[in-house]
């Protein structure tokens, strides 16, 4: 998920879904995305990580959904009208869901507007390990997400112990 | 040529026809005239020759095209397979599946060539020919006797294959043949009803000579003269003519009833010559030497004279399977999308309803939709359903060898062949129906002396049935033999250290008997290598288990022991019982459940600070559902509790639910690498709404 090419003047155009969570919008890479539903009711699973919110029925397919603000370490989620779950498919052809604010817009960007973050920045903070780069647009600036560090059990975990 | 895209079919289509070899050879056994059976083994071994070719398999091609000449050769009437001969084609198959097996595993076929078995093919066929030859030896009449000779010339006729040449006619023959000219064998059929013969026979010669030359004739030109022969006679032409030319000269003679003309091989006679008995090599030169054309014609006039069992040569009844192989995924695929239509059909219909359009046609439109959406959904389901059929296939085999290894008698029946089950729970099956079938063999049926003392018929029987009772399928496998000694099993699991003989003091007959199951137990006094390696029952109730299923025993010393498998129809739908715990609906499966009580808080107790009921006798523990969920109970304390006694072997428990939904056939989804964490959840399920309800483990609360 990483889509810098420095080394060529014009890039990659890849289209990224901009969505908001908490206060910051975050662009989702557009090949990732299966789906996006309106929220729904989510059955609950006992006994599994506080994340993940439960289960929800997708064209007969069971697919977990979870919660990226409690991953990030934000505030529980608050349900509006415009709450969304983006179904990813992951690379291993898994669906799994993640609850968004909102849904803003489609954006193209070149993959040479993107930058890549680097985790020695001074201030660290605590979703930066979910942002892969920052892209920049006309409007301003979006976080790409690090999907993989979205939908893995092994981050969550890890950062579960660490917040 | 790269042919490896194809490998699955080959392999997929070449045990089709191994079973269809092994099933047809079996029949051919018991019925050796069996002509459909004849037909369908030759079809089998043409087909799999063909296909063993393509694929560049030389050793199977090899293999298989002796089979399919050994077949040739019987439905031509020339031999008859005797019981000895099954066991060498029995073997054949063996060797067959071997290579099957081989190229399944390396996609090699091995490098051994079976010389024995297509050595003893070859024999099975030379038998055959030697009383051929003989026949045609005897008078003409004696040969007509053996009714299935179609040796043409011993049935009164004279076929241009059967020519004996001299050494000079064969050096003219092959000089002409070097010289490029072509050689053309011609036997001339006049009509019955013709009075004059010698001079039709004037008028072919005549004609004949016209384009070429005559260099023999069976028999010589002077007993054709003279009216020394039956209607038909034979001749061997040198000329530049094609075989059409020569065709329409002989034809144009009136009252020639037909001829056959085709390739004379002065080589191929050559065989004959050797030999001097002339049908002996008919069946060489007739199959390899000449061409289609001529070969296609002999039958003919070979069935015609042959009559009997080698007469009539039905046009093979289709007895393929109109089918199409998918892919399992596909089936699921399919399935999911089925059941998103019924949830959109149900969530139309709450539409409808909140909506308020009560318009009668809306109504019936939706009716409609249901009734087809229920009737695809079944549809669905079926196509992944199987007969079981596909794993009994093998067992007769198995008994026949068995008979042999084990030196018993005994006949395998088989009911219920076509009862169908899941696709996984049939191809799951196959081993423990085996072990147990080998063990009612091995220990039920007992040896010949005791039948006989016993006052039982001499052929010890096996049977199996299998058939649907309600959701689930029962297969009995049982047989007429020695039954279980439970004091036997009793003595030999204190021998073993399953039990120790104050514990085995206690045990009645039935649990005796179930000690069988006891993984590391055989009460078989030799070690044999059918069964009694200890593991059989053990694994079958394992593997039983593993399909959701149990397995039980009945069984009387001296008269027989039945086995008996229940499973479920398929894995992917169970009878589940609904029920509400907070606001949450969750499916218990049925079959874990043993009762449901109203229990009264004032009947709860303490026991070591557990809480447990007094269960018509049985302490049983109670387990608040709400608290091993997470979630809170709908229900004041004091209100009577639902509970729910489920049971894990001997153990039983309760489990307090708030409110029961109801019993419901349920479809299970697994419910994704997340959310797998939780062991008290097995699966989910999709309910008519679309709502999701998970499916409880009790097996995970014990």
């Amino acid at each position: 998920m990483n889509e810098l090419r420095d080394n060529s003047d014009v890039g990659e155009l890849i289209q990224y879904i901009i969505i908001k969570i908490d206060d910051e919008q975050y662009g989702i890479n557009i090949k990732f995305i299966d789906n996006i539903v309106r929220m729904q009711q989510i059955t609950r699973v006992p006994k599994v990580d506080a994340y993940l919110k439960g289960v929800i029925n997708i064209r007969g397919e069971i697919v977990p959904v979870m919660s990226v603000r409690m991953k990030m370490g934000l505030d529980e989620d608050v349900i509006t009208d415009k709450s969304r779950i983006i179904i990813l498919k992951t690379d291993s052809g898994d669906l799994v869901g993640i609850i968004v604010d909102q849904v803003n817009q489609v954006l193209t960007l070149d993959s040479n507007n993107i930058e890549k973050m680097r985790f020695d920045e001074k201030n660290k903070k605590a979703n930066a390990s979910f942002v892969s780069g920052v892209g920049h647009y006309d409007g301003g600036l979006v976080s790409i997400l690090d999907l993989e560090a979205v939908v893995s059990e092994k981050e969550a975990k890890e950062t579960a112990s660490a917040s | 040529m790269d042919v490896s895209q194809y490998l699955s079919v080959f392999l997929d289509e070449a045990k089709e026809h191994l079973q269809s070899l092994n099933d047809n050879i079996m029949t051919l056994e018991q019925d050796p005239e069996n002509e459909d059976c004849i037909n369908e083994i030759f079809r089998s071994a043409h087909s799999m020759k063909g296909m063993a070719g393509t694929m560049g398999y030389t050793r199977m091609q090899n293999l298989t095209h002796d089979m399919e000449d050994v077949f040739s050769d019987v439905r031509a009437g020339k031999i008859k397979i005797k019981s000895a001969d099954i066991d060498v084609l029995l073997q054949c198959l063996d060797a067959i599946q071997e290579y099957v097996d081989n190229i399944t595993e390396n996609q090699d076929e091995g490098t051994d060539e079976h010389q024995n078995i297509i050595k003893s093919l070859a024999d099975i066929r030379n038998g055959g020919a030697a009383p051929a030859a003989d026949a045609s030896a005897a008078p003409a009449g004696d040969a007509a006797e053996s009714s299935d000779e179609p040796a043409v010339g011993a049935d009164g006729t004279t076929d241009y294959r059967a020519i004996k040449l001299d050494p000079s006619v064969k050096s003219t023959l092959e000089e002409a043949k070097s010289q490029g000219k072509k050689i053309w064998g011609v036997t001339v059929h006049i009509q019955e009803s013709c009075i004059l013969k010698a001079a039709r026979g004037f008028l072919v010669f005549k004609g004949l000579e016209e384009i070429g030359e005559i260099a023999c004739s069976e028999p010589n030109t002077q007993d054709i003269e003279d009216e020394k022969f039956e209607f038909s006679f034979s001749l061997i032409l040198i000329t530049d003519e094609d075989k059409a030319k020569v065709e329409e000269i002989v034809k144009a003679v009136s009252e020639v009833e037909g001829c056959e003309v085709g390739e004379f091989d002065p080589s191929g006679a050559k065989a004959a010559e050797d030999k001097d008995e002339a049908p002996a090599a008919e069946a060489a030169p007739a199959k390899a030497a000449t061409p289609a054309a001529p070969a296609a014609n002999t039958p003919a006039p070979a069935a015609a004279g042959g009559g009997g069992a080698g007469g009539k040569k039905p046009v093979g009844k289709p007895v393929v399977n109109r089918t199409v192989r998918v892919d399992i995924e596909k089936l699921d695929v399919l399935m999911n999308l089925v059941s998103e239509l019924i949830i959109a059909k149900n969530s139309l219909i709450s539409a409808a309803n909140t909506s308020g359009v009560s318009s009668s046609g809306v109504n019936e439109q939706i009716e409609y939709l249901e009734s087809v959406t229920t009737n695809l959904h079944e549809s669905v389901m079926k196509v992944r359903m199987v007969p079981i059929e596909s794993v009994l296939q093998k067992f007769p085999r198995m008994i026949r060898d068995l008979n042999k290894t084990l030196n018993k008698k005994m006949e395998l029946t088989m009911t219920g062949e076509d009862t169908e089950m899941d696709r996984t729970v049939v191809d799951e099956i196959g081993d423990p129906l085996m072990h147990l079938i080998r063990n009612s063999a091995d220990h039920g049926i007992e040896n010949a002396e005791l039948r006989a003392q016993r006052g039982k018929p001499e052929v010890g029987q096996i049977f199996l049935h299998a058939f649907q009772d309600g959701n689930s399928v029962v297969i009995e496998v049982g047989d007429d033999g020695n039954g279980i000694d439970a004091e036997a099993v009793k003595n030999k699991a204190i021998e073993k250290g399953v039990v120790t003989p104050d514990q085995a003091a206690l045990l009645t007959e039935k649990q005796c008997v179930e000690l069988l199951f006891h993984p590391g137990f055989s009460t078989a006094k030799q070690v044999s290598e059918i069964s009694g390696r200890g593991v059989g029952l053990d694994v079958v109730k394992s593997k039983v288990e593993s399909l959701s299923g149990e397995v039980t025993v009945k069984t009387k010393l001296g008269e027989g022991s039945t086995w008996i498998i229940r499973l479920p129809l398929t894995l992917a739908i169970i009878q589940a019982l609904m029920v509400i715990v907070g606001n949450e609906k969750y499916a218990i499966p049925l079959d874990s459940i043993q009762s449901i009580e109203d229990v009264s808080p004032s009947d709860l107790k303490l026991v070591e600070n557990k809480e447990v009921i007094n269960l018509r006798g049985s302490v049983t523990p109670i387990v608040r559902l709400n608290k091993v969920l997470d979630t809170d109970s709908t229900k004041a304390p004091e209100e009577d509790m639902v509970v729910v006694i489920t049971r894990k072997g001997d153990q039983q428990i309760g489990l307090v639910i708030d409110e029961l939904m109801g019993q419901q056939e349920i479809v299970i989804k697994p419910l994704g690498k997340y959310t797998n964490k939780c062991k008290l959840i097995s699966g989910a399920t999709i309910l008519g709404d679309g709502e999701i309800a998970l499916i409880l483990d009790t097996n995970a609360i014990f």
